[in-house]
Order: structure tokens, then C-alpha cells, then sequence
């Protein structure tokens, strides 16, 4: 039996899902022994699109997509590997919910153009140049760079078969995807790929893991204000901690280094919405309503990962 | 000629309080807006964001949840839930450019027939001074 081939692409995201893949150090090592690698840019293998393009439709058997859709490049590529893969996977929390970089939405390309090339610290750019969609060089050259879009999800473009959280997806977890794949223990197509419990479930500070109740807190507190105790539960505490509503692939990472979770792993199942979730969610684990205004700037905390794929998908510009 | 815009106002109301207030307005004649659309839950503490956010997405212009006075839940505390969640909410639909005016929340007893139609037309007057939600005719 011939391997199974496998295509790999970076959309906008920034390199780190292609990091964690290659964090699976040994395990790579036999995975891709079993694997036919026929596409992985702009990062691993040096394929163009066009020998993209020229493969046989369904001709691959896996896609993985990382990084949101952001520019017309992505979105061009985001429908040939529709097309020439059988399974598309949407890898790594940008790809499947929009991710850290689909906070874009909450400005307009104007307002981000001008930040970045006009009015950073840094910049010295006195004649005001912006980034042009076309140029002609020497009278005969014409050069072309991809359209900005607002962010969106690979979902949000075409059909996606599954879902893999995580800024970057955890490597052990990956490993499990890999193996799952691999052997064809699929879960059914436009699910998720996870164990299927929350950050908290898995969490060594969880009260109830040790029998205790879940109390609510009595305060809001930054994750620069004083520290958190060695083993109790951060929300308790005080810092806004979303692994109730977050799937934890991780193991915990982040409270186990002290660091509230900050909702990369994706909604737990059966929801749509993260941010709307982790609302309702953390507003249920505070002591009074006075507390719902101490939360320093909500729409970045509830929707760090998940603005795209959200109700409105972006701020309302007026 | 465009047809007159006409708001249309979602009322989620908790059974044990508002929606007997409502009720009461009708049996005292009481009047108020034919724009309201009342949707009976068991308690305000069973509003997700979810719920406001799915009626804003889908077109309505504005989003009114009436519960039980502090002391009266019949669930003892769903309407402290309700109004964290609330608060919560309507911080973040604020940030992503809803107008807060759009989204209400009032304790209004099964005994206020009175009070729940006055502020239903208080609603409808605001929401027609806001205009249509910009969502509207948006993703659906
Ligand atoms: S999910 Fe995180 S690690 Fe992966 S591309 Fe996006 S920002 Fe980078
Ligand atoms: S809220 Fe955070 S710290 Fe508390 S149990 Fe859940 S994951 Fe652990
Ligand atoms: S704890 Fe939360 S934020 Fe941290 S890696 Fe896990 S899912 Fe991501």
C-alpha cells in the first residue's frame, strides 16, 4: 500500500503549529516514515503552488491548515487544498477559530496600516508609503501583493473535516492526532479532534478533583497582581481563568505554570461560541455584580483566540 | 416608496415575574407596543449570552430581559446569575460596537402590569430613536 500523502500550509498564522510538529522530535521521525509529504510552504518543503495546483483533484490524503484566513493568497490556497485533499484539517486555533492574530477585527485595515508603517516608534517613513497591491518596476515589471481581509476561520472559507485547538496544538496531543489519523479512528467529520475534557478536568488545582466545593471569587485580580497560591484553584482566587469552558488537550499547561488559561485549546464540545461561554461562564464563578466591571478590557480576554468564529466576527465600524 | 421601519423587540421573560406582569397589563388593559415579542423562560437566570447575542445576530433591534426583584427568584438566586451575565455581556457587545442602549434588563414583578407597559414603550421609544440594529440584513 502506497504512504498516505500529506499537504501542510501556513496561512496567516506565525510558524508556531509548524514548531510543534517538528516538537514531536522521535515521533516525527516515525510518522513521517509513513507519510508522503507532497506539499509544506512556505516553511519545510520547497514545493510552488502551482505543482500545487497541478495535482489531481482528492489527490491528497490529508490537508493541515494553519493560520487564519487573512489575504486572498490564503484564501486561494485554503480552496485548491479543499479541492486536491480528502480530509482538511483546520490546525492549530487560528485555523479554527481565527486565533490571537483574528483580533485584527476590532480595526479597520486603514487603522492598521497606518499603525504599523506609519505611526509605530520605530518607523521612519516620512513620504507615508503603505504597502501597495500592485507596482510597476522599471516601467515594465508589474509586481503583486495579496488583497488584505478582515480575519476569518479556514471554516469560514470552505468545508473543514476537523478541528485541532491549541497556540500551537500541544505536541503530545498532535501525536495522538497523528496516530488516529493514521490508523482511521476518526471522530464523525466536522468534529473536533480532543479528548474531550475541559482545562479544568485536568487540572491538579481543581478543587472538586480533591473533593472540595468551587467557590466563587471575591475579587478580580491582573496576572501581575501579587501571586497565586501553589496548588489552589486560580479562579477562586481571582485571575480569569477560562478552563472551565476550554478544551484541555494541554494538560493544564498554564495553570500548572501558574498562568490562568487563556482559552487556546478551543470551545469544549458542543459549543459555538467561546467567548459568549466563557461570559457566562466566568460571570457565574464571581461573587457580586460589582465584580463585572473590575475585568480590564473583556472582548480581549473572552475573545483572545476566537474573534472571527464569534457572533459578530468583528467590532462594527461606523 | 421603502416600507416605515417598524422595530422589532425581543422580550425574554422569567415566568414567575415578568411574564406575569405581562399578563396583568393585559387583563388590566394596560397598553403597550405591538413590537415586543415575548419569549417565556423559567427563570432570568437561564439567559445565556448566548440567547441576546442569537436574537441581535438574527435581526432584532433591541433585546429586553425582565426577571424577579433581588429577594423574590423563586430559584433563590438566578437573578444575581442573571444580571453578572448580563453586565458581563453587554460590556463586550459595547466593545464590539452595539449600542448598549439595545440591550435592557429590568426586575419586574408578576404584581407591575403597570410597569411592564411602561417599559415596553420606554424601550420602543429608545430603540426608534436608535434605528435599526446595524446587524440587520448582515450574516445571517
Ligand atoms: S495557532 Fe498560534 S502557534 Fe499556530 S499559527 Fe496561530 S498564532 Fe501561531
Ligand atoms: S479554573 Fe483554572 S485553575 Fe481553576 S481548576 Fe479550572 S483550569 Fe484549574
Ligand atoms: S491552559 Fe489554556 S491557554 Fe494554556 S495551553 Fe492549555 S488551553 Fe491553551
Amino acid at each position: 500500500m502506497s504512504k498516505p500523502k500529506l499537504a501542510y500550509y501556513l496561512a496567516g498564522g506565525c510558524g508556531g503549529c509548524d514548531i510543534a510538529v517538528v516538537d514531536l522530535s522521535e515521533a516525527l521521525v516515525d510518522v513521517a516514515l509513513q507519510l508522503d509529504i507532497v506539499f509544506w510552504a512556505p516553511t519545510v518543503a520547497d514545493v510552488k503552488y502551482k505543482d500545487l495546483e497541478a495535482m489531481p483533484d482528492g489527490s491528497i490524503d490529508v490537508g493541515l491548515f494553519s493560520g487564519n484566513v487573512r489575504n486572498s493568497e490564503h484564501e486561494h490556497i485554503a480552496k485548491v487544498l479543499r479541492q486536491k485533499c480528502k480530509v482538511l484539517i483546520a490546525f492549530g486555533i487560528c485555523a479554527s477559530c481565527g486565533g490571537i492574530k483574528g483580533l485584527v477585527n476590532l480595526h479597520t485595515t486603514e487603522q492598521l496600516l497606518e499603525k504599523a508603517y506609519i505611526n509605530t516608534f520605530s518607523t521612519d517613513n516620512p513620504e507615508k508609503i503603505l504597502p501597495q497591491t500592485t507596482v510597476v518596476v522599471d516601467g515594465k515589471y508589474e509586481l503583486t501583493l495579496p488583497t488584505l481581509m478582515d480575519a476569518r476561520a479556514l471554516d469560514q472559507v470552505v468545508k473543514v473535516d476537523y478541528y485541532i485547538g491549541g497556540c500551537p496544538p500541544y505536541h503530545e496531543h498532535i501525536a495522538k492526532a497523528f496516530t488516529a489519523l493514521l490508523s482511521g479512528q476518526l471522530p464523525p467529520p466536522g468534529s473536533w479532534i480532543t479528548m474531550g475534557k475541559a482545562v479544568c478536568e485536568v487540572c491538579d488545582r481543581n478543587p472538586v478533583l480533591k473533593g472540595k466545593p468551587k467557590k466563587l471569587a471575591t475579587e478580580v485580580k491582573r496576572t501581575i497582581d501579587g501571586a497565586p497560591s501553589e496548588d489552589g484553584c486560580l479562579l477562586e482566587e481571582g485571575y480569569l481563568c477560562l478552563g472551565p469552558v476550554t478544551q484541555g488537550d494541554c494538560g493544564a499547561k498554564c495553570p500548572s505554570a501558574n498562568i490562568p488559561c487563556r482559552g487556546c485549546g478551543g470551545p469544549i464540545p458542543g459549543v459555538k461560541d467561546f467567548g459568549l461561554r466563557a461570559i457566562s461562564a466566568i460571570a457565574s464563578m464571581l461573587d457580586n455584580e460589582e465584580l463585572v466591571d473590575k475585568i480590564p478590557d473583556p472582548v480581549h480576554l473572552f475573545y483572545r483566540y476566537t474573534l472571527p468564529s464569534s457572533f459578530l466576527g468583528k467590532r462594527i465600524k461606523r | 416608496m421603502k416600507m416605515a421601519w417598524e422595530p422589532r423587540l425581543i422580550v425574554i421573560a422569567c415566568q414567575w415575574c415578568t411574564y406575569q406582569g405581562a399578563d396583568l397589563a393585559g387583563s388590566l388593559r394596560y397598553s403597550y407596543p405591538p413590537t415586543v415579542h415575548i419569549v417565556r423562560v423559567p427563570c432570568s437566570g437561564r439567559v445565556e449570552p448566548e440567547f441576546i447575542a442569537e436574537a441581535l445576530r438574527r435581526g432584532a433591534d433591541g433585546v429586553f430581559i425582565g426577571g424577579c426583584h433581588f429577594g423574590d427568584c423563586h430559584y433563590k438566586e438566578g437573578n444575581y446569575k442573571a444580571i453578572r451575565r448580563f453586565k458581563l455581556f453587554k460590556r463586550v457587545a459595547t466593545d464590539l460596537g452595539i449600542e448598549p442602549e439595545r440591550i435592557q434588563l429590568e426586575w419586574i414583578s408578576g404584581s407591575e402590569g403597570k410597569r411592564f407597559s411602561e417599559a415596553m414603550t420606554e424601550f420602543d421609544a429608545k430603540i426608534r430613536e436608535l434605528g435599526p440594529n446595524p446587524l440587520k440584513g448582515g450574516a445571517q
